[in-house]
């Protein structure tokens, strides 16, 4: 083992983080070399320093209590029928009877279906990663780049495939939280637009596809393939947020990811 | 009905989320505060990465939770990072003027006395991030390669390349300041 070898293995040696094989290379050329063995000190000394100095920071004690309070202030948010339900029981009980009656006597009121409260989620969420600057946690043009980022992530891997050279091409991928579960966000950009696509496994097998729907300026195309759900959201011109949709159903058809 | 399920559900994530994530706020504090350099931004990091954890907790199915937890800090600091850089002139490290032959460094220069931890800080603070956050988390975190790995989100090898230059870095910024000093 030459010097330069034993130098770039030094800090692993001293970690004992290294092979059996290696270990005992070091330990010879150690014996035989003094410039290294000098090497070898000085980086247990700065090692040293580093562990033992006071150069750890402590979490300051308020910090604690101001991230709890936020913590369980959006815990409330995501189960509001917690505070609802088991005390105000009693009034709530009636109120529910009332509200049979209205929903008895007027068939035609009715909440919004999943699907459209589904599209809302779809439409904040492409706003809320527009807005806070936090596009892509894995910024990557290349698919076998953000493809594998999702491993150990989430519970499934989403296909991915570049659409640079149809004019479209990726930026990266992130984590988002729909329909009540970790999706992937994979975002393509045309021009100035963002798109977002939002996966997530569907337990629809067949074939699924809904027509194309716009809320709040954002156009949404949805559909369902080979076990797992696609919507798409853009403020791209129809026409070609359509364009984009039918590339990425083909190159998914063609690609065996 | 389907209420009292969601009450269970919901405390239950709330309690786990506490009992095994909030034990670990020193650990995200301190990368924080390395990371950003700041006392304030390295609160507000640790406040959204804590939100951001508890939001995607239901895709934690176990494991290593500190390591989990600092892989969020990390991510949400250096997306901070970026917007940063953009205002900010970047003070790069210039190998140029640092460089000096590791030959002719003595030794008992950084045997640091107690009163020159301040340099050593200083110097951490001076290392690029990447390099940084490496031997912020094995030195002072006294975390595995293979967590590293995890929370870096590269391979085992680049952690061990990255650390010894790190290391080769950190020992030339703090000789070339023990050499201004004397």
């Amino acid at each position: 083992m030459d010097c330069s070898h034993a130098q770039s293995l030094l800090d692993t040696y001293l970690d004992g983080e290294l092979d059996p094989v290696h270990n005992v290379e070091i330990d010879e050329h150690l014996h035989g070399c003094a410039r290294c063995t000098q090497s070898y000190n000085d980086r247990q000394l700065l090692r040293q320093a580093l562990k033992t100095e006071p150069l750890y920071f402590k979490a300051p004690t308020d910090l604690q209590q101001r991230i709890q309070r936020s913590v369980r202030q959006t815990a409330r948010a995501e189960a509001p029928s917690r505070w609802f339900f088991p005390s105000w029981i009693k009034i709530a009980a009636p109120l529910a009877a009332a509200a049979l009656v209205v929903l008895l006597l007027v068939p035609s009121i009715r909440g919004p279906s999943s699907d459209e409260l589904l599209t809302q989620d779809v439409v904040a969420s492409h706003i809320r990663s527009l807005m806070v600057n936090h596009l892509a946690d894995v910024p990557s043009t290349d698919e076998h780049t953000v493809k594998p980022w999702f491993n150990g992530k989430i519970d499934f891997s989403p296909p991915v495939s570049d659409l640079a050279k149809e004019g479209f091409p990726l930026v990266g991928g992130r984590l988002d939280y729909l329909n009540d579960r970790p999706v992937a966000a994979l975002v393509y950009q045309r021009d100035k637009h963002v798109i977002n696509v939002f996966v997530w496994p569907s337990n629809q097998s067949a074939q699924i596809s809904a027509p194309i729907e716009t809320q709040q300026g954002y156009h949404v195309i949805r559909w369902a393939n080979a076990g797992m759900n696609f919507w798409v959201v853009s403020d791209l011109e129809a026409s070609q947020l359509a364009t984009f949709a039918d590339l990425l159903k083909s190159s998914f058809a063609t690609s065996p990811s | 009905m389907g209420g009292a399920v969601l009450t269970l559900g919901g405390n239950d994530k709330l309690q786990r989320f506490e009992q095994t994530i909030m034990p670990h706020l020193d650990a995200a504090y301190n990368l924080a505060r390395w990371l950003t350099r700041n006392e304030q931004d390295a609160r507000d990091m640790v406040q959204e990465a804590y939100l951001r954890a508890f939001k995607f907790f239901d895709g934690f199915h176990g494991g290593d939770a500190r390591a989990w937890l600092l892989t969020t800090v990390r991510n949400t600091c250096y997306t901070w990072l970026e917007q940063n850089r953009r205002n900010r002139v970047t003070t790069s490290f210039d190998e140029e003027i640092h460089s000096t032959d590791e030959d002719s460094m003595n030794p008992s220069a950084l045997a640091l006395k107690s009163g020159e931890v301040e340099m050593l800080r200083e110097s951490l603070e001076e290392l690029p991030e990447e390099f940084r956050e490496v031997i912020v988390l094995r030195d002072l975190e006294e975390m595995s390669y293979k967590q590293i790995a995890e929370v870096v989100n590269v391979p085992l090898g680049t952690v061990m390349s990255r650390l010894a230059r790190a290391i080769g870095r950190l020992k030339r910024i703090l000789y070339s300041r023990v050499k201004d000093k004397s």
